[in-house]
């Protein structure tokens, strides 16, 4: 019986490397059966998404995955969920919806919400989004993404470039990067440095963790570059946001003059001005790979805690 | 040293080497309430050791160890007596617990414990004794030793 079968899915703090291992491996394993065009394993079951905050882009991977096994798909998004928030509470919503189907995939504006749902529900919850707190299948891909294009985690070194501040996707990653050995480079401007509380907890696990100002500097000693955007709604203060968007950015003459031929780029996109678009062609890039990534892992997990692997 | 004119009680729970102020507080987070109990609270008195403390007597109750436990969030030092015939029948320091539910509220402004629509308590998990921090359940927020204090819900 897999450790995932019938389980939430909230926060990457509730895995250990051994159960993202037995992960990572049976999304291996489908990546075959994307390939085949999918399989009906999971006919019969009923994934629901509930989407509170819009993201298109995550609802429509959970929704391509759960069909590519075979399942049927019923949402809750859009003005739907925007009407239903202002008049029922979220734990109303999730114990009537937990009858309609056998897994919910959550996302919502406020923070922990995925963690009451999964509490007053049977059903496993899946965290697509709490606010600015966790986003667990994000990390799932990208860890999945390394392991592709690396064959291994542990002892690589990998850059986080951009937003380490308000980026959540970069606050979950690092922490599974670390559980995994590999040797993190935070790469940010002064103001949007990793918050201290964070680089404490990656020390208490033990990361290996070196804190950089300049990316030119770093790049050539660089196994994987992990960039992410600068997100305006993350930002308390829009003075703070004027200040530094567009701090940094990633060149081709920066990769063709500094990084290795071997350096994989991640992105977990949408990419605003960060990387410019003829980096693209580089035979380091691969953020649109990541896409894919995305949707054969969520495969993966949903295998995992609705078919039992 | 000001003599403490305090009658001795019979049975019950004394407080002691409580941070000057924090007897109000350890009462909300006791959840005891005045009109049902009777209480000695002597706020703001000399102390050989501290300068300045209070203390606490609780009369007719006695305090199981992890509910006394919780008062160690504001008063990290303070000791514990039980007391039975009038005299101090078992002594201990509090420790921080592993888990607190319900009387301190999240500092994040957007954390679904903050919903007042939701039937959420909060729940906050130690995750480490020196400094001693806390983490929300819920939001994953971390809440500092000095940060508690000011996070304890009125009654
Ligand atoms: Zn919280």
């Amino acid at each position: 019986m897999s450790s995932f079968a019938n389980r939430d899915v909230i926060s990457v703090r509730d895995f250990t490397r051994k159960e993202l291992e037995e992960l990572l491996s049976h999304a291996e394993e489908m990546e075959r059966v994307y390939e085949r065009g999918g399989d009906d394993r999971l006919s019969g079951k009923i994934l629901a998404t509930l989407f509170f905050s819009p993201s298109t882009r995550t609802r429509l991977s959970f929704e391509s995955a759960m069909h590519r096994l075979g399942g049927d798909v019923i949402s809750l998004g859009g003005k739907e969920a925007a009407s239903t928030a202002k008049g029922e509470n979220l734990a109303d919503t999730v114990r009537t919806v937990e009858h309609y189907c056998d897994v919910i995939v959550l996302r919502h504006p406020k923070e922990g919400a995925a963690r009451l749902a999964a509490e007053l529900t049977d059903v496993p919850v899946i965290n697509a989004g709490d606010g600015a707190n966790q986003h667990p299948t994000q990390t799932f891909l990208d860890l999945y993404t390394i392991m592709k294009e690396k064959g291994r985690i542990g002892g690589l070194r990998i850059g986080l470039l951009g937003d380490l501040k308000y980026g959540r996707t970069v606050h979950s990653l690092a922490y599974a990067l670390a559980l995994f050995g590999a040797k993190i480079h935070l790469i940010s401007p002064e103001e949007l440095r990793m918050p201290s509380h964070i680089l404490e907890e990656l020390e208490q696990i033990g990361a290996e963790v070196e804190e950089h100002r300049d990316l030119e500097e770093i790049l050539p000693d660089l196994d994987v570059l992990y960039v992410t955007r600068i997100q305006r709604e993350m930002f308390p203060d829009p003075e703070e946001f004027e200040r530094v968007k567009g701090s940094y950015k990633v060149t081709r003459e920066l990769i063709e003059e500094h990084a290795r031929s071997d350096l994989v780029i991640l992105h977990p996109l949408p990419r605003v001005d960060e990387i410019e678009p003829d980096v693209d062609e580089l035979p380091q890039a691969r953020y649109f790979d990541q896409v894919r990534n995305g949707v054969i892992v969520r495969m993966a997990l949903l295998d995992l805690i609705l078919g039992g692997g | 040293m000001v003599a403490l004119k305090v009658k001795r009680i019979e049975m019950g729970t004394v407080l002691d080497h409580l941070p000057p102020g924090t007897a109000p507080q350890i009462m909300r987070i006791l959840d005891i309430d005045p009109t049902e109990t009777t209480l000695l609270v002597a706020i703001n008195v000399e102390s050989s050791k501290m300068g300045r403390k209070d203390i606490l007597k609780i009369e007719g109750k006695i305090l199981s160890e992890e509910e006394a436990n919780k008062v160690a969030l504001v008063a990290p030092n303070a000791t514990v007596n039980i007391v039975r015939d009038y005299s101090v029948a078992e002594k201990f320091q509090v420790k921080p617990p592993e888990r607190v539910e319900g009387f301190l509220r999240c500092p994040n402004p957007n954390c679904i414990t903050n919903d007042e629509r939701e039937p959420v308590d909060t729940v906050f998990v130690r995750e480490s004794k020196k400094p001693l921090e806390y983490r929300c359940r819920y939001c994953e927020r971390t809440v500092r030793e000095d940060q508690i204090r000011e996070l304890i819900r009125p009654s």
